[in-house]
């Protein structure tokens, strides 16, 4: 069955795993919009390493915890490269602290950029893809979430919800041929880790953190049409971490 | 903003939107029910985009969730749109 046409959407592209993924989709052949919120030299480095080999993309800049700048940015890709038809859901923040001392600010941004956001860009993009019959979303979680990490009460709380969610949009829509899943990342090297420390890895079966492009690699897959039939789940990849 | 739109304009939009979602053209009726039309709740949310597009007028989850008939919709959209 031919591709329908369109794009994909990676929101907080800049760097990391979004940069990762969006230089894979790209790679796959979908003209991608690279989302960032403030990172506007790592946006446009992500283009430029995927026009140089060969692929189409954009830079987007948009803050995705605002709701009034998601319709904005769908409008602004769809002009450039079509109806948004893959979507990943990457965008995410920490703020941690242990729990009796967590602020009300804390707990809110985590939340709105990890599992509010993710459910407003949802939202904006089911409607192209309903009509269109197909879609990819990929929310991209963590191991933190079904597993507890201390200093991260928000941080896990927006990953499980952010899991919930993926399950009950996945039912939701499955008879329209969009599927809907997580990917759950151990530690991984990328800005949000830094810091974290080196005593993890003697803790990870794998003993090594992963690599942007092992997680992408995960997205890349769950987002392709071989992935029909794959819905509602999430594919954890930890190096072992969580088994 | 809602565009004015007759009772006929109405009737057409979501009759051509049903027809296109595999409802069977000679079945729809005023008083045919989404259910024997096999009509779901994803096709409504589809419906009530095509309704946005066209006339100006959201529906949201809590109108369509009442709807049982195309006469249903039709009236909804046609009172809001005024």
């Amino acid at each position: 069955m031919p591709r329908p046409e369109g794009c994909a959407l990676v929101t907080g592209a800049p760097r990391g795993i979004g940069a990762a993924t969006a230089r894979r989709l790209a790679a796959a052949g979908w003209p991608v919009g690279v989302n960032y919120r403030s990172d506007a030299d790592g946006a446009t480095e992500v283009v430029g390493a995927i026009e140089s080999g060969g692929g189409r993309a954009a830079t987007l800049q948009a803050d995705i915890s605002e709701p009034d700048a998601i319709d904005g940015l769908f409008r602004a890709l769809e002009e450039r490269f079509g109806q948004v038809l893959v979507l990943v859901n990457n965008a995410g923040v920490r703020a941690d602290g242990l729990s009796p001392q967590l602020r009300d600010e804390e707990w809110r941004r985590v939340l709105d950029t990890n599992l509010s956001a993710a459910f407003r860009v949802t939202r904006r993009a089911l409607g192209p893809m309903l009509r269109a019959r197909f879609g990819r979303i990929v929310n991209v979680a963590s191991i933190v979430g079904p597993r507890a990490n201390a200093g991260q009460a928000n941080y896990a709380a927006s990953k499980a919800g952010l899991i919930g969610f993926t399950k009950t949009v996945a039912v939701e829509v499955a008879r329209r041929g969009i599927t809907v899943n997580a990917v759950a990342p151990g530690f991984v090297e990328t800005r949000l880790t830094e810091g974290a420390g080196n005593g993890l890895v003697d803790a990870i079966p794998a003993r090594r953190i992963g690599t942007p492009e092992e997680i992408a690699a995960c997205v890349g897959f769950l987002a392709s049409e071989e992935a029909s039939y794959v819905t509602g789940t999430t594919l954890t990849v930890d190096g072992g971490l969580s088994a | 903003m809602p565009t004015e739109a007759t009772t006929d304009e109405v009737e057409r939009v979501i009759v051509d939107g049903l027809a296109e979602l595999g409802a069977d053209r000679e079945e729809i009726s005023r008083e045919a029910t989404f259910e024997n039309l096999d009509v779901d709740s994803l096709d409504l949310v589809e419906v009530a985009q095509i309704v946005e597009e066209k006339f100006g007028v959201e529906l949201e989850g809590e109108d369509v969730k009442d709807l049982r008939t195309v006469g249903d919709a039709v009236d909804l959209v046609v009172a809001r749109s005024s």
